[in-house]
């Protein structure tokens, strides 16, 4: 996806009554823009693995895989992840190198609400390369009484 | 007390990518919730946590308040020598966790 | 206001239906053989079954691993350990958890398994008992209840218990609260239908310890129970009130045979 459709796409989201202040696409396409500047960012080779269907946003685990030889002259040098509606659209960067053998990082991030992330990864000949997925967050019965 | 679990292998082919595992008990506090005072609570996270092999850094996330209360990060590295693998958990109130296991490369 | 409302209603809606899509066809699973009952864990989504069944991933393996340090801690006034009167919990402590709540020898009630720590800390170690759902309680009982991972649960052939858990299975079969409910309206005659996007569970104790990721921190039965009844607008019991090892009595016989898998993890 170059990085003109992928603003097209995001103006299109409807953006719903917020209360308070909290990323939205836009401010997760500016933090994009702030990690690729003008290069072009292309969809594939980055896999992002999340559950589509979230039972309890405090906790959703999440992995980042990126099909690259990992050697000294071809490797993922860092992997961006970025949220839409969570407070701040950054989530994590891991750095990389060809001493990781391997571009696959996972970790556990907090969704508080439905909403799209998207990975993207930045290799050592300075491409960009992005996934994203949309998950659902769905809503906790049987609260604690402090809620 | 500093608690932390990690998974990595014992040992180890050289040249092979062994997935190491780590989780510690952290409470991720984002910064943006408010107590039960009604008053936001400080943000206290952890914001660095970094891999080395032997003294040399092989891995490096930056972490922000979206990743969850008692963080766990998995991640690869090439196994090059017998030795120890490093891992340093780092934030706010001057929050700073070391860990280390040893790595027999065959 | 109305516009969140209307949003909210549909996003249940949305979410509905993928649930349906999503657990749908786990829905033939069972216990094996001809076992109809499920446990939570069942009813959770793959992403987080591999979450529990991963030690590194669990974070109730945290607590654990306190609780370890707990079990060879010297305290109270005989400064004696946990490991000093029982040693290797992982040959002393097999089962325990699949049997309580018990009747300790010469008490004339049934005390739950934290009840049971909490004897032997005024008992044997002469030390105050640990605060309920204290970190330092919750860490103990679950290195504990670790021990037991895989067995069946096994209530005790005790006559005395039945009234105890007579008592249980009428508070379970109770209505109570503004929503005048009972547990057994939902956990028997709706188990597997949705609660708002969660799929009711048939409310067998098989993992207690949880780490409940909607409290992101370990919490035991009565943590959950307490939940369930406000959930439906009831007072909660005091926090040791005897109502909850009777109800726990009434789960542990109803899920005899289920392997327990503490500790476990929990939406």
């Amino acid at each position: 996806m170059d990085r003109r459709r992928f603003l097209a796409g995001t103006a299109a989201i409807v953006v719903l009554p917020l209360d308070r202040a909290r990323a939205t696409p836009e401010a997760m396409a500016a933090a994009i823009k702030k990690v690729v500047g003008d290069a072009v960012v292309r969809e594939g080779r980055v896999t992002l693995d999340l559950p589509p269907l979230i039972e309890n946003g405090n906790t959703v685990p999440l992995l980042v895989s990126v099909e690259s030889p990992m050697t000294e002259a071809d490797h993922v040098r860092a992997i961006h992840v970025f949220n839409e509606k969570n407070p701040q659209p950054n989530v994590f960067v891991a750095r990389l190198g060809p001493r990781n053998g391997r571009a696959m990082v996972g970790t556990r991030i907090k969704l508080g609400d439905s909403q799209k992330i998207v990975a993207i990864a930045e290799t050592s000949t300075g491409q960009f390369w992005s996934a994203s997925a949309d998950v659902i967050v769905t809503l906790a019965a049987c609260l604690e009484e402090s809620t | 007390m500093a608690n932390v679990l990690v998974n990595a292998p014992k040992t180890a082919r050289r040249g092979q990518a062994v997935e190491i595992k780590a989780l510690i008990l952290h409470p991720m506090e984002t910064g943006f919730r408010p107590g039960a005072d009604g008053r936001i609570l400080p943000r206290n996270i952890i914001e660095l946590f970094t891999a080395t092999w032997n003294g040399v850094e092989v891995f490096r996330i930056e972490l922000s308040p979206a990743i969850a209360v008692n963080p766990f990060v998995s991640f690869f590295a090439v196994a090059t020598e017998s030795g120890t693998i490093g891992l340093r958990w780092s934030g706010d109130e001057g929050f700073l966790v070391e860990e280390q296991v040893a790595i027999a490369v065959e | 206001m109305t516009a969140r409302l209307v949003y909210r209603r549909m996003r249940v809606l949305r979410v509905g239906l993928a649930l349906a899509l999503v657990f749908g066809s786990t829905l033939v699973l069972a216990q094996g053989g001809g076992d109809k009952r499920r446990s939570g864990y069942q009813d959770m989504g793959p992403a987080l079954q591999k979450m529990q069944d991963d030690d590194t991933a669990n974070p109730a393996m945290l607590f654990v691993q306190l609780g370890q340090q707990g079990w060879a801690r010297p305290s109270g006034a005989a400064n004696k350990a946990c490991a000093d009167c029982h040693g290797v919990a992982a040959a002393s402590m097999k089962g325990v958890a699949a049997r309580y709540p018990a009747i300790p020898k010469g008490a004339d009630a049934p005390v739950d398994l934290e009840g049971r720590i909490n004897l032997c800390r005024t008992e044997n170690q002469q030390a105050a008992k640990l605060p309920p759902e204290s970190r330092e309680l919750l860490a103990l009982t679950a290195f504990v209840a670790l021990q037991s991972r895989g067995q069946p649960i096994a209530p005790p052939d005790d006559p005395r218990l039945g009234v105890f858990r007579e008592q249980g299975a009428a508070i379970y079969r109770l209505r109570q609260g503004q929503l005048n409910l009972s547990c057994a309206l939902c956990h028997d005659d709706n188990a597997g239908k949705k609660l708002a996007g969660v799929t009711i569970p048939e409310a067998h104790p098989t993992a207690y310890p949880i780490y409940r990721l909607e409290w992101q921190a370990l919490g035991s039965l009565k943590r959950r129970l307490r939940n369930c009844l406000v959930g439906i607008r009831a007072e909660p019991y005091a926090a040791d009130a005897p109502e909850y090892v009777m109800l726990e009595l009434f789960f542990m016989d109803r899920a005899r045979g289920m392997a327990l898998e503490a500790p476990g993890v929990r939406p």
